[in-house]
C-alpha cells in the first residue's frame, strides 16, 4: 500500500482514460511526480491542481526541448 | 445553488425517460454542481467539465477544467453528453458541437438546453422600456439567444442524426423582483454581450424596470424559455 499523497490528490483513473490534448487531440503522458499531463505533440504540460486537470492551453507550461 | 438551474436541469433530464436506452458514461458540460448528482442518481459514471476550475470542482466527482471550444476528450469516450444551460456562453457553437459529437460513441446522445429567443422576455422588455424612459435610449442588457431553427440546423451541420430542437417554458415566480436578479446572478447568468454599454445603468433603471414586471399571486413572474436540443451520434455501420 502506498502512502496517500495529501498535497497532490491523485487524478481519477477514468479521467486518464478519456483525456487527450485539447489542441492536437493526441494522447497525453501522465507525469505523476510533476503532477502534469504532457502533450509531446503540442509541446505543452497541463497542470493538475487539487486533482483537477487544467486542460486550458493558456494555463499550460511550454516544454523545453 | 440557484433554483433556476435545478428546475431547468430536471426538465432537461426528463427527456431521458423518453428513450429506452440505458446510458453508462456521461459527460456533464457546465452543470455547475446541479447536473452531475442527478446523472449519478440514474446510475451513470459522470465526468464534469467547466471553464472555471472552481466551478468544475463543485460537481463532487471526476472533473476537468476545459474550454468547450477545445475539448480535451478522446473520440468515443461517452454515450451521453448533457449541457444544461451552458452552451450559450460559447463563441464558436458549431465548432463545440462538432467536438462534442466526436466525443460520443456511436448512437450516443447529446442533450442540451439553451435559453431561447423569448426567454426572460418580461425582464428584457421591462428594462428596455425603463431605460428609454430614464435615459432616452436603450442598450441590450439581456444576452441575445439563438432561434429554434438555428439550433436544429447547427446539430445537423455538426453531424448529428435525428436532430430535434423544441421549446419548453418554465414559469419562475419570485417573491420580489430583487430575488429574480439575485438568482440570475447566482446562476452566473449576467449579460454576455461584449458591445453592451460600458456606462453603468442609472440608479433609477433597475427599480423603474422591476416595477414593470408582471405580477401573479403577489409574485413576480418571468418565463425561462429553453430550447432543448437532442441529437444522436451516427450508429456504427
Amino acid at each position: 500500500m502506498s502512502e496517500p499523497d495529501i498535497l497532490s490528490p491523485s487524478v481519477d483513473p477514468r479521467l486518464l482514460e478519456v483525456l487527450v490534448c485539447p489542441l492536437t487531440k493526441t494522447a497525453l503522458e501522465y507525469d505523476r511526480a510533476a503532477n502534469e499531463l504532457i502533450s509531446r505533440k503540442a509541446g505543452l504540460a497541463f497542470p493538475i491542481r487539487d486533482g483537477i486537470p487544467i486542460m486550458l492551453p493558456e494555463e499550460a507550461r511550454t516544454l523545453e526541448d | 445553488m440557484a433554483d433556476v438551474l435545478r428546475d431547468a436541469a430536471e426538465r432537461l433530464l426528463d427527456r431521458l425517460d423518453d428513450t429506452s436506452r440505458r446510458f453508462v458514461d456521461a459527460l456533464d458540460v457546465g452543470g455547475r454542481g446541479v447536473v452531475a448528482p442527478m446523472l449519478r442518481d440514474r446510475g451513470m459514471r459522470v465526468i464534469s467539465c467547466d471553464l472555471s476550475p472552481a466551478m468544475a470542482a463543485v460537481n463532487g466527482g471526476p472533473c476537468v477544467a476545459a474550454d468547450e471550444e477545445f475539448l480535451p476528450f478522446g473520440p468515443a469516450s461517452f454515450d451521453l453528453i448533457v449541457a444544461s444551460l451552458s452552451l450559450h456562453w460559447i463563441n464558436d457553437l458549431p465548432g463545440a458541437l462538432l467536438q462534442l459529437r466526436q466525443a460520443l460513441r456511436p448512437d450516443g446522445l447529446l442533450l442540451a438546453s439553451l435559453p431561447a429567443l423569448g426567454t426572460l422576455a418580461e425582464l428584457r422588455s421591462a428594462l428596455t422600456e425603463a431605460e428609454a424612459e430614464v435615459s432616452g435610449g436603450a442598450s441590450p442588457r439581456v444576452s441575445p439567444f439563438p432561434e429554434l431553427r438555428d439550433c436544429a440546423h447547427l446539430l445537423q451541420r455538426a453531424g448529428f442524426v435525428l436532430p430535434v430542437a423544441d421549446v419548453e417554458d418554465i414559469r419562475l415566480l419570485y417573491a420580489n423582483p430583487f430575488a429574480l436578479l439575485t438568482d440570475l446572478r447566482a446562476a452566473g447568468e449576467t449579460n454576455a454581450i461584449r458591445q453592451r454599454t460600458r456606462v453603468p445603468p442609472s440608479r433609477a433603471l433597475f427599480p423603474a424596470a422591476l416595477t414593470r414586471l408582471p405580477v401573479e399571486q403577489d409574485r413576480v413572474a418571468v418565463t425561462l424559455r429553453m430550447a432543448v436540443m437532442t441529437g444522436w451520434a451516427p450508429g456504427a455501420r
